[in-house]
């Protein structure tokens, strides 16, 4: 049993974090456990066939699909969304417009490019963006977690400077409209996904940034959220639906505003959620009933009835 | 599922903490500099001093001198102020810097960061007013922020704190408690405080009764010109002088020091004795030792032609890279280039991208106590080889242009759709 944490991304340090619980979780149920940075230790050699992963790598290379097919080419099982899908949920933009097709609800979005405005003039279309989005809105990069490189944008003047920010993570951002409601995230879990109950965030800064997630005490959590059970069944079907259409699988983490009308707004879902002391996931499903240790294995015990893939 | 409705505590000791714990928190700065650490990736962020140029040989010899039959006193408690022999060296070495000093009027600390936590814990009350130099010392901003002042800024130019600034501020009403610089090699600035400064700064903080914390870890780095006199030679009896064997010999040993007026130099005893009873024994007599040795000066002086050269290599590729995009100081001595670029480029939300390159700076902000700076950024050339500080500064160079670039294809701007 190999925990992955660690990596080269601006999430090292909380994914140490997360992989460092889950392999202290797996090993009281037995499993004898090898924590492994893949910035540490080159991932191909320390890892035979018939090895079994547990992914608690966040952002770029852990969660864009590359350690996927790298794991699927040794012949390593893991937990965890496929390649394609997981590319698929990376990508805000890409995600996004899978929601939309699907009909789930996503608020309005643009993208930004940096090839595009380096290259193709995009710079003058900003007013399109604008137009077509709103404001307030929040820039993201298109790729990447944690909230970093997140901002807020309440003036139109202030778009250029917060997609500077958003495009230092990733060479494409979105501008999306800020849907105000009861921000929650929604765990979905297992061989056969369930739903775990609704979180409820409060940041108490009021925005959930970097600082709001990793400092313990920063942000109020209500599990279950503080919703109708109506509002709540339907937050649990639209994110189960959003991650049936990204073709996800095991663990995954749907991020979600309700609005005022109680319509679930899917802002993004996460092929590896956090499990920090401060996450999400593990909050949910200790709600559920459910302790950290039994989470990890309903996940890996996903995994490997799976087995690995086969490769032609 | 099973379901309880419960409002959940991430920390349930959230409400116990104390309101000057409020500000430390998590911080995507620190994530990143979680990744520059990674060694792929050309640090000019940290001020390492470059202690692998010390023989090891000959600091061996000073560790086995210390334990060999003295391991009574080595890994026993000690005095407050510091060892006694100690503090004989830290004078001698004072009084060849040209300041006088009775060894019993120093007190020994845990690097001068313990000294900065004692001065702000002894003379800053809540909404004390207090005078930095903008930019300023990141690690002093982070030990008097503790103690809840009011920051009063003073901005620095070639010559170094501007001093008719603070005099405005004195004659616009302000009452700081006292005034904090680094006059030689500024960190980050680089800048070297004037002689003429120096006496026009105790000058005036004499007639209005103000302390000045005259910080001096890097005096002794200087690679060219003149030394100039201490502000605690021009003035003993207001200012409080903080010296450091961290970048002249070794900040592992954890020792730096303090002079101070009297009243307060029997105060920060005291308040030593509370933080921690007494420094290191050991490390004080590694510290001693070390500095027994004439040897050590020779050491310095290798130390010094080392951070020189890397000094040239940095100004030299930030020349040849970024002329056309920024501006920067020319220091003297001590680790730190400080850079300044176009007012829209924001070093912070850059910090992301450089690491991507394999290269990493301080941003800017962190040096200032209200948010500016935004668009400087701190360069050190202490601690990587020339070679990797000229790839460094090329890395830089490049994503400087890029981003300016970026910036520009913006630079018409939206208009507000609503209006």
């Amino acid at each position: 049993m190999v925990v992955l944490a660690g990596g080269r991304s601006p999430e090292r340090e909380v994914s140490l974090r997360s992989g460092r619980r889950v392999a202290a979780a797996l090993a009281e149920r037995g499993h004898e456990v090898r924590l492994l940075d893949p910035a540490d230790e080159p991932l191909v050699g320390s890892l035979a066939p018939g090895d079994a992963c547990y992914l608690a790598l966040h952002g770029r290379e852990g969660e864009d699909g590359t350690v996927q097919r790298l794991l699927e080419l040794l012949g390593v099982s893991y937990t965890g969304s496929p390649p394609l899908a997981c590319a698929l949920a990376f990508d805000k933009l890409l995600a996004k417009e899978a929601l939309r097709a699907a009909g789930i609800p996503t608020p309005r979005w643009a993208a930004v490019e940096a090839p595009a405005l380096r290259d193709l003039g995009a710079g003058d279309a900003l007013d399109r963006v604008l137009e077509r989005v709103g404001l307030p809105a929040v820039v993201k990069p298109a790729r990447g977690g944690s909230a970093l490189g997140v901002r807020a944008v309440e003036r139109a003047e202030d778009l250029p400077e917060a997609l500077m920010g958003a495009l230092a993570y990733a060479d494409a951002a979105l501008v999306e409209a800020r849907v105000r409601g009861v921000e929650v995230a929604v765990g979905i879990v297992g061989a056969s996904p369930e739903a775990l109950p609704p979180v409820e965030i409060r940041p108490r800064s009021g925005r959930f940034d970097y600082a709001a997630r990793y400092t313990f005490g920063a942000t109020e959590y209500f599990v279950p959220a503080r919703l109708d059970p109506l509002t709540a069944d339907a937050c649990e079907r639209t994110s189960r639906a959003a991650f049936d259409v990204l073709g996800l699988r095991d663990i995954a983490r749907a991020d979600v505003i309700v609005d005022d009308d109680g319509v679930p707004w899917v802002l993004e879902v996460n092929v590896s959620p956090g499990m920090t002391e401060t996450s999400l996931v593990p909050m949910a499903a200790e709600a559920a009933g459910l302790g950290l240790a039994a989470l990890c294995e309903r996940v890996l015990a996903a995994a490997l009835a799976r087995g690995s893939s086969t490769l032609d | 599922m099973r379901r309880h409705m419960a409002e959940l505590h991430v920390d349930p000791h959230g409400a116990l903490y104390a309101r000057r714990a409020r500000g430390l928190q998590a911080s995507e700065i620190r994530a990143l500099f979680a990744v520059a650490a990674r060694p792929d990736v050309i640090s000019l962020a940290g001020g390492l001093p470059f202690v692998q140029a010390l023989p090891e040989e000959d600091v061996l010899s000073v560790v086995r001198g210390v334990l060999e039959g003295r391991t009574g006193t080595a890994l026993q408690y000690g005095g407050g102020p510091g060892h006694p022999a100690l503090r004989g060296r830290l004078a001698e070495l004072m009084a060849a810097e040209g300041v006088h000093a009775d060894p019993e009027a120093i007190v020994v600390t845990n690097g001068a960061q313990q000294a900065l936590d004692l001065i702000g814990k002894i003379l800053i009350d809540p909404g004390d007013e207090i005078v930095v130099e903008a930019p300023a010392y990141v690690g002093a901003l982070s030990a008097f922020a503790a103690y809840e002042p009011r920051f009063l800024t003073v901005p620095l130019d070639e010559e170094g704190m501007m001093v008719d600034a603070l005099r405005d501020l004195l004659v616009g009403g302000a009452r700081p408690k006292f005034v904090y610089t680094v006059p030689d090699f500024h960190n980050p600035a680089g800048v070297t405080m004037s002689l003429r400064r120096r006496r026009e700064l105790v000058a005036l903080c004499r007639e209005a009764g103000i302390l000045i914390v005259e910080d001096d870890p890097y005096a002794m780095l200087r690679f060219e010109g003149s030394p100039l006199p201490r502000l605690r030679a021009l003035d003993p009896g207001s200012v409080v002088y903080l010296g450091s064997l961290s970048k002249i010999f070794s900040p592992g040993v954890r020792i730096g020091w303090a002079l101070a007026p009297p009243g307060l130099q029997q105060r920060l005893v005291l308040a030593k004795e509370a933080a921690d009873l007494c420094s290191s024994s050991f490390t004080q007599l590694v510290a001693e030792g070390w500095l027994a040795d004439g040897r050590w000066r020779e050491h310095l002086a290798s130390l010094v032609a080392i951070y020189r050269a890397r000094r040239d290599a940095m100004l030299e590729a930030l020349e040849a890279h970024l002329a056309e995009l920024a501006t920067w100081t020319r220091p003297e001595g001590g680790f730190y280039v400080w850079v300044s670029v176009p007012g829209h480029l924001d070093t912070s939300a850059l910090l992301p991208a450089a690491i991507d390159r394999r290269v990493a700076y301080v941003p800017g902000a962190a040096f200032y106590p209200d948010g500016r700076g935004r668009d400087r950024m701190r360069l050190s050339f202490c601690y990587p080889s020339e070679g990797s500080i000229r790839e460094g500064v090329r890395r830089l160079g490049e994503l400087l242009a890029d981003e300016e670039a970026l910036y520009r294809s913006m630079s018409g701007g939206p208009t507000d759709p609503g209006s």
